[in-house]
């Protein structure tokens, strides 16, 4: 690999694992409240709608991403009030979720661009190069000439680390994941809590969406998310509920998938469905090879009723 | 776990289901209406396209409910279990990728042994396909959700491949197989429609599974672990990990006949996006059935008209056929939120015995 060409993988390493760590940092902050939000694919579809939508109306990407963060909140909203407001099962309301998310993007999308689907062209995230990091050789402009979404993550991994474990508020957060009876006898609020974690999650996916449509294809097409969501709740697991390690975890998959397109390049004489197939294999190896280490919150996908 | 999704008795289970159904329509039609459609008149075409004539709920509905049977009965098997097994679409294909390839390989078997060798081998392929998550979660303790979803995309992917380079066509042109031998391919079940003997397989499995949860030692063991492990493992003395082994196995077996019964009965050859996300509607089709292998005929053949009448609704009244998955996630949260509804009604939490 010449040096060009490195640069160019960690480039689109980078480019590739932003909408991930997104995604899985506002998941980490759910799942720590003891919420599983397995809808996060259908925010992270609503996401790229929304901010294609948004982007269009206000010809603006940057307030297509703040339309993508809030379908990505409502779609979450729909999710917690069955989950969290009535108590139903996390697992089947998020499948739920995904599923009317997927459908109900397809369906806007067809209305508003007909079935086939016009060539729909969008104001596109512009990099922004932030002056001297981005000339560190090789990884400067890999990591500091990114979409601006991509400084959301790096800025938000340290903050949302702070926040959960060494404020009073992550303290409460992370008891309501651990034991939330406990926590409700010592006054805490604990669906509050959850919903908020929840909307947060929601949001963070609705921006992932709206990098996906944006900074990445500058345009929508129907199922475009293409399974980031679980692969997002994957990289949680990987990431330990860490809001550090969930952002090195989602750019190693980030290089995972940029291999895909590296290796083709080079020649590699495989077939194409096998090189998209591969993230998700490597997830599952992933899963199989390093999960006995870590521990999910101990009150994780249980309903719970407050008492009273 | 599963206590709370599958009611005790079925008549519950059937009034909570066209509660449901009734809240769904309710809704579905409200949100037309949002989107400036005349939900009248997609009703009407929906009518038309599923149960409009005798020829058109046997040879559209039916045929089109039968993958639904299939994946219903493998999610209502798996979720009895408190397995959630959320991967039946991979199994799918795993399935019919198997069943395809026998029947090409093995073109020149009577048929008498060439279709339940393609049924066959597609059970074990579908079986084979569960292992992977299965063994993930009672060898490492990696919860089944993500990893069942995540073999999802790889199985649809490496169907694509098939279809593209292994078991392409020999002419090379089209991303799909040859034709199936006319040995492979399932017999007709009514003369003159296009309704094949995998709907019948079906009923045959749906009552051979009510029949094992309600009558055998086996099925009550199911529905022991599936409502309560740690109980059943202490006071029943049953070993919760062979019965999760043995129904995750049973549940990918029955998804992966879902795609070998497709291919062998009706579309003849294996196709890149065979199926329209089966594996997933079979989630909706397994809860509205309140877990029953009984109710899930009924559920399913319901989605079938859904599927069905969507097509008719985009074509006679322009809506989106999109709409039915959110017609599909309506349902499943109807069902849950009827379901808690009825469980905070006081008194409720006493069950009965009989599942």
């Amino acid at each position: 690999m010449s040096q060009i060409e490195l640069v160019l993988f960690l480039e689109s390493a980078v480019r590739l694992g932003i909408p991930l760590a997104l995604a899985a940092m506002g998941e980490t902050i759910t799942e720590r409240s003891g919420v599983i939000n397995i809808g996060l694919e259908g925010s992270i579809i609503a996401g790229a709608l929304g901010g294609a939508l948004g982007a269009l109306a206000f010809d603006g990407a940057g307030l297509g991403v703040m339309v993508g963060a809030l379908a990505g909140l409502t779609v979450a909203l729909v999710f917690a009030v069955f989950a969290i407001g009535l108590g139903a099962d996390q697992i089947i309301t998020g499948t739920a979720v995904t599923i009317g998310g997927l459908g109900m993007t397809g369906a806007v999308y067809q209305a508003r661009f007909g079935a086939t689907g016009t060539e729909l062209s969008l104001p596109t995230l512009a990099p922004l190069a932030i002056p001297g990091l981005s000339d560190i050789p090789i990884v400067g402009s890999a990591l500091f000439a990114q979409a601006p979404t991509a400084y959301v993550a790096y800025v938000m991994a340290p903050v949302a680390w702070y926040v959960l474990f060494r404020t009073p508020w992550g303290l409460e957060l992370r008891a309501t994941g651990e034991a939330p009876t406990a926590a409700e006898a010592a006054g805490v609020r604990v669906r509050t809590v959850r919903f908020a974690a929840t909307l947060f999650g929601g949001a963070m996916a609705g921006i992932a969406g709206a990098h996906l449509a944006l900074a990445h294809a500058g345009t929508f097409a129907e199922n475009m998310s293409a399974g980031k969501g679980f692969i997002a709740i994957a990289v949680v697991v990987l990431g330990r509920w860490n809001p550090i390690l969930v952002l090195f975890a989602a750019l190693f998959f980030g290089a995972a998938s940029a291999l895909q397109f590296f290796l083709q390049a080079l020649g590699f004489d495989l077939a194409y469905q096998i090189f998209l197939a591969f993230p998700y294999v490597l997830t599952l190896a992933a899963l199989a090879g390093w999960v006995g280490k870590s521990r999910a919150p101990a009150a994780l996908a249980l309903p719970w009723e407050p008492h009273r | 776990m599963t206590g709370g999704i599958a009611p005790a008795r079925a008549r519950e289970a059937a009034l909570l289901g066209a509660g449901a159904v009734v809240l769904t329509l309710g809704a579905g039609a409200l949100l037309l209406l949002a989107g400036g459609y005349d939900p009248v008149a997609a009703g009407a075409a929906m009518l038309r396209g599923s149960v409009g004539s005798w020829n058109t709920f046997v040879s559209i509905t039916l045929v089109r409910s039968v993958p639904l049977l299939f994946a219903g009965l493998a999610v209502a098997l798996a979720f009895r279990a408190g397995v959630w097994n959320i991967g039946a679409e991979g199994q799918l294909y795993a399935g019919a990728v198997a069943g395809v390839w026998v029947a090409l390989t093995f073109s020149g078997l009577p048929r008498p042994i060439l279709i339940p060798a393609v049924l066959g081998v597609s059970c074990v392929a579908g079986a084979a396909w569960a292992l992977v998550p299965t063994l993930m979660r009672l060898r490492l303790g990696i919860g089944e959700v993500i990893t069942t979803i995540l073999m999802n995309f790889v199985g649809i992917y490496m169907a694509a491949w098939m279809v593209h380079g292994p078991l392409q066509e020999e002419r090379g042109v089209f991303p799909q197989t040859d034709r199936i031998v006319e040995a492979a391919r399932l017999p007709t079940l009514i003369p003159g429609t296009r309704l094949h003997i995998g709907f019948a397989l079906g009923l045959v499995i749906a009552v051979a599974l009510a029949f094992m949860m309600r009558r055998t030692r086996f099925g009550f063991h199911i529905r022991a672990v599936g409502a309560a492990p740690e109980a059943a493992a202490v006071a029943g003395r049953i070993d919760p990990a062979r019965i999760v082994f043995i129904a995750f196995l049973a549940s990918g077996s029955i998804a992966g006949l879902a795609g070998a019964v497709e291919v062998s009965g009706l579309t003849y050859a294996l196709y890149e996006n065979l199926s329209e996300g089966w594996g997933y509607t079979a989630i909706a089709v397994a809860l509205l059935a309140g877990l029953r292998p009984g109710g899930v005929v009924i559920t399913a053949i319901f989605f079938g008209a859904l599927r069905a009448g969507a097509g008719a609704m985009q074509r006679d009244a322009g809506i989106p056929a999109a709409w039915v998955d959110v017609v599909e996630a309506l349902v499943i949260l109807a069902v849950l939120g009827l379901e808690r509804v009825r469980a905070a009604r006081p008194g409720s939490d006493v069950r009965e015995g009989e599942t």
